[in-house]
């Protein structure tokens, strides 16, 4: 049986369970003089027994299948014959190899060794040994349980409150996930990145002014030489990023401040849910925009005016990426700028300030905290993104502030270093960690102030 | 009249003198008002015009990818050719030389191309992928051998660029794709009635394909069905099961704070770090197969989560205290006004948000990358293991393409990737108007 029908049998036994219970609840309660005999409701004891069946044996399943692949490959190492198992640890990997891909009926390398022709077949043997326990074992506990809830059911259960803990319990777990998304991002690109900067220093990282990650295959390579300096990775991000900001925030502020102060109703219901679909279009349109028009448009443009302009120049890229950022600078603003109290405008209109008086003077010096925590989220924004910088901005890692020329950030570098096949151990691929571990880092903490700026803002007004 | 000074320094003016001032500097004043608002104006005029030109350019490039250029042909359906031995053995008819038949019909119109060369450009007008057609049709019907019929089969990208007028006529034939002979060739079928333009069925129905004309989303389509598929199962139910027990349950403590600010700022993560993540842990950890819409759903779940949970939290919060009282003063549990009162209140807010969120994922690429679902694949992925792309990695895929025809297509798949985008937010918007109550 595999694992997938083995779990829907399971999920079988406990919606049984269910229905057993329930009816062992109104079968108790009619000996009693009627439902009311019960201390929960039948369906509790149908529920009460549905755990019982199916938790146990669901959780032994998911065990069996987390030790299963483990298992098996010892058991099989175990009996290859001595002279084998003699050999280094990576020869036997590659024996295994073999005797996996016969298993599965693919294409082995080279002639089959009788040794290897006889691990598969222990292995299969294995397998099967492995699949008829796992099936009886997994079977048989979610009998036992349904077995045991069905003793334990008696008109004096409190069956409700046994389902309302593990129901509560379930519901810690969910809410949980979210710290151990974070752990696992930190643990993942901390370990890869302790691993790159065993063979490459911190320093040299973090202030070196080179950057090209071919490692050299052979001694005497041309341009190998496998330089790992991430400031002109950190210039163009800041660079593009600055560009895009330099759009998004006076255009999106302003925005903010029309729609909430002047803009008519009906203009205002019109313009923001259309604002709003900027947000919504996928960032790979945007780069396929900035790469398509944008790009060849500045060229053209710097070229009629007799300029220099690379045709993956920084200013196409930073140009779309600020245009993807307004809606997000604009919503976050009107939400701030909303928040600022009436009265307060009152009070700077009884004063016989106009408009924009008001709103220069009064509400935006109030809202400035929130203002500048949404810009902050702004610029995280901005530097995390990828695609728009992968289909437009370049790969070579100059390092200028010429927005004409072609710079590359740490989001394309962690794209070009990680996709396609890649040894796992190679500086280059490590590197592809280290720099995910400085974004996640310098993201988090701009996320970190902005959201407590933004939150002590509200506060203020509440 | 002089004024007076005070004993401070400050000038005491009448009131007829004060309005004077305010008057002069009035029409200064009204003047940075109207600037003002004309800023502001003119702000939302360029993001609208962004917008604007954004869609213009995208529709502009793709809608003539929806239709394509076929060519009638007479093809003889020579028996010598595809079954020399009259078995009629699907073996033999499978690799039998349809792109010979294709030929001979052909060099039946143009007697006049002889030479390896004018033969290959004449070869070139029809689609690499119309042998597969002939193939298909003779493995489901064999009665088609040595019959002659008319048989439509599709042109070739540079064609059917040639035929939208993507190509331009007047430019030297060195700097064209297509060689005079090609056009004249072309213009001739045209005239016979045999070039056809019409719904292009390969964008929906075929894998990626390195031709332009054989290339289609299909493939990338279910691949992301599939992996939203996954994000929706998983992230639907605990994004819910996280919002009712933080919203609900929770005591005000530090551990409840820690787990807020960590699905604040998880939400704020850029989407690449969860690429990173996907990498490291499915990939490398739990050895889950590359590119597969399993370990794109379960990134994209991670990722999508917070967004899930904090939408769901503001539903139940707009759900009113007193619905709750009622019920437990009807002798309800915590957990059955929850579960019975409370979550079914806020529903139409949760799935709204859970909605929203689907379509993020769908459009999201950058994670996928690190998580190799950015190879070429030509099948059709048939499950959750089966090595697929999504549609956004598609269009980063076909954006890289050199050919002309591709540029076509990646603006068509963005269309419909932009229809569904489109599509998934007013659904929720029609469910939040529908079923949005004022407490």
């Amino acid at each position: 049986m595999t694992a997938s029908t083995l779990f829907i049998a399971l999920l079988a036994i406990s919606v049984a369970g269910f229905l057993a219970g329930r009816k062992r609840a109104f079968a108790l309660a009619a000996d009693r003089g009627g439902i009311r005999a019960l201390h929960s409701l039948p369906g509790h004891y149908g529920l009460y027994a549905a755990i019982w069946a199916g938790i146990p044996a669901i959780l032994l399943l998911l065990f069996w299948q987390g030790i299963e692949p483990t298992l098996i490959s010892n058991l099989v190492v175990r009996d290859l014959p001595p002279e084998i198992q003699a050999l280094p640890p990576e020869r036997v990997g590659l024996i295994m190899n073999d005797v996996k891909n016969l298993v599965v009926g693919n294409i082995v390398s080279g002639n089959v060794s009788a040794d290897v022709r006889a691990a598969a077949d222990h292995w299969q043997r294995l397998e099967r040994i492995n699949s008829v326990a796992r099936a009886a074992l997994s079977i048989g506990v979610a009998a036992l349980g349904l077995l045991l809830a069905w003793r334990l059911i008696r008109p004096e259960l409190r069956a409700r409150n046994h389902v309302e803990i593990v129901a509560k319990w379930f519901l810690i777990a969910c809410s949980t996930i979210a710290i151990f998304t974070t752990v696992g991002i930190v643990l993942s690109v901390l370990f890869e990145s302790i691993r790159f900067f065993q063979q490459v220093p911190v320093t040299e990282f973090l202030f070196g002014l080179e950057w090209s990650p071919q490692t050299a295959i052979r001694a005497d390579q041309v341009g190998g030489s496998g330089a790992f300096g991430a400031v002109p990775l950190f210039a163009g991000t800041a660079l593009i990023a600055g560009i895009a900001m330099l759009v998004a925030a006076p255009v999106g502020l302003m925005t903010a401040i029309y729609l909430a102060e002047y803009a008519p109703r009906s203009v205002r219901s019109v313009a923001k849910p259309l604002l709003e679909i900027l947000a919504g279009i996928p960032t790979v349109v945007y780069g396929f925009f900035a790469a398509l028009v944008v790009a060849p448009e500045i060229r053209e443009l710097g070229e009629s005016l007799g300029m220099n302009v690379a045709s993956e120049s920084a200013l196409a890229a930073g140009l779309v990426m600020g245009v993807m950022i307004i809606p997000f600078v604009s919503s976050l603003s009107d939400d701030v700028i909303n928040a600022v109290p009436q009265s307060m405008r009152d009070g700077a209109y009884a004063l016989g300030a106009t408009k924009s008086e008001t709103t220069r003077q009064v509400i935006f010096p109030a809202a400035l905290p929130g203002i500048v925590g949404g810009l902050l989220l702004a610029v995280s924004r901005a530097i995390g993104e990828t695609m728009i910088v992968v289909m437009a901005a370049g790969l070579s890692a100059n390092l200028t502030a010429n927005p004409l020329q072609a710079v590359t950030t740490v989001t394309v570098q962690i794209v070009t270093l990680l996709v396609g096949d890649q040894e796992f151990d190679s500086p280059k691929t490590l590197a592809a960690f280290a720099l995910g571990l400085v974004l996640f880092v310098v993201t988090l903490v701009l996320n970190v102030i902005a959201l407590t700026v933004v939150r002590k803002y509200r506060e203020q007004y509440e | 009249m002089s004024n007076s000074r005070r004993k401070d320094g400050t000038v005491l003016r009448t009131p007829e003198q004060a309005m004077a001032m305010v008057g002069a500097s009035l029409r200064k004043r009204y003047r940075a008002e109207q600037r003002f608002r004309a800023y502001g104006l003119i702000s939302v005029i360029l993001g609208l015009s962004f917008l604007a030109i954004l869609l213009a350019s995208i529709v502009g490039n793709g809608y003539s990818a929806f239709r394509q250029t076929f060519v009638t042909l007479d093809i003889h359906f020579d028996a010598d050719v595809i079954d020399p031995e009259g078995t009629r053995n699907p073996e033999t008819l499978r690799l039998a030389n349809y792109n010979s038949l294709i030929r001979d019909a052909l060099l039946a119109i143009f007697p006049e191309a002889s030479g390896r060369s004018a033969k290959r450009k004449l070869a070139a007008l029809i689609s690499n992928g119309a042998p597969f057609q002939l193939q298909d049709g003779v493995l489901q019907d064999p009665s088609l051998i040595g019959k002659t019929l008319p048989v439509e089969i599709p042109a070739s990208a540079d064609i059917d660029m040639l035929m939208k007028g993507r190509i331009d006529r007047t430019l030297p034939e060195a700097e064209r794709r297509v060689s005079d002979d090609q056009v004249r060739w072309v213009d001739a079928l045209a005239e016979q009635g045999r070039v056809n333009m019409r719904w292009n069925r390969a964008l929906f129905t075929h894998g990626d394909s390195r031709d332009p004309e054989m290339a289609g989303i299909w493939g990338a389509m279910k691949g992301s069905f599939y992996m939203l598929l996954v994000t929706l199962l998983l992230s639907f139910p605990i994004g819910v099961a996280a919002a009712v027990y933080l919203e609900e349950f929770a005591p005000r403590n530090r551990w409840t704070d820690l787990i807020e600010i960590n699905i604040n700022n998880l939400a704020a993560v850029p989407s690449i770090v969860f690429g990173l993540l996907g990498l490291a842990v499915f990939l490398n950890f739990f050895g889950l197969p590359r590119s597969a819409p399993i370990v794109g759903g379960l990134v994209l779940t991670v990722m999508t989560l917070p967004t899930v949970i904090i939408s769901s939290r503001a539903a139940l919060t707009s759900v009113p205290p007193s619905i709750r009282e009622a019920a437990l003063g009807m002798g309800a549990s915590k957990m059955q006004t929850t579960f019975h009162h409370v979550v079914p209140l806020a529903l139409p807010g949760m799935l709204t948000g859970t909605i929203i969120g689907m379509a993020r994922a769908l459009g999201e690429s950058a994670p996928l990358l690190m998580i190799g679902m950015v190879a070429f694949i030509v099948d059709v992925p048939q499950g959750l293991f089966d090595p697929s792309t999504a549609l956004p990695v598609q269009i980063y895929l076909w954006a890289d393409a050199p050919e002309r025809a591709f540029v076509e297509r990646t603006s068509a798949a963005i269309i419909v990737l932009l229809g569904f985008l489109v599509l998934m937010n007013s659904v929720a918007i029609y469910l939040r108007r529908k079923f949005e109550r004022r407490w």
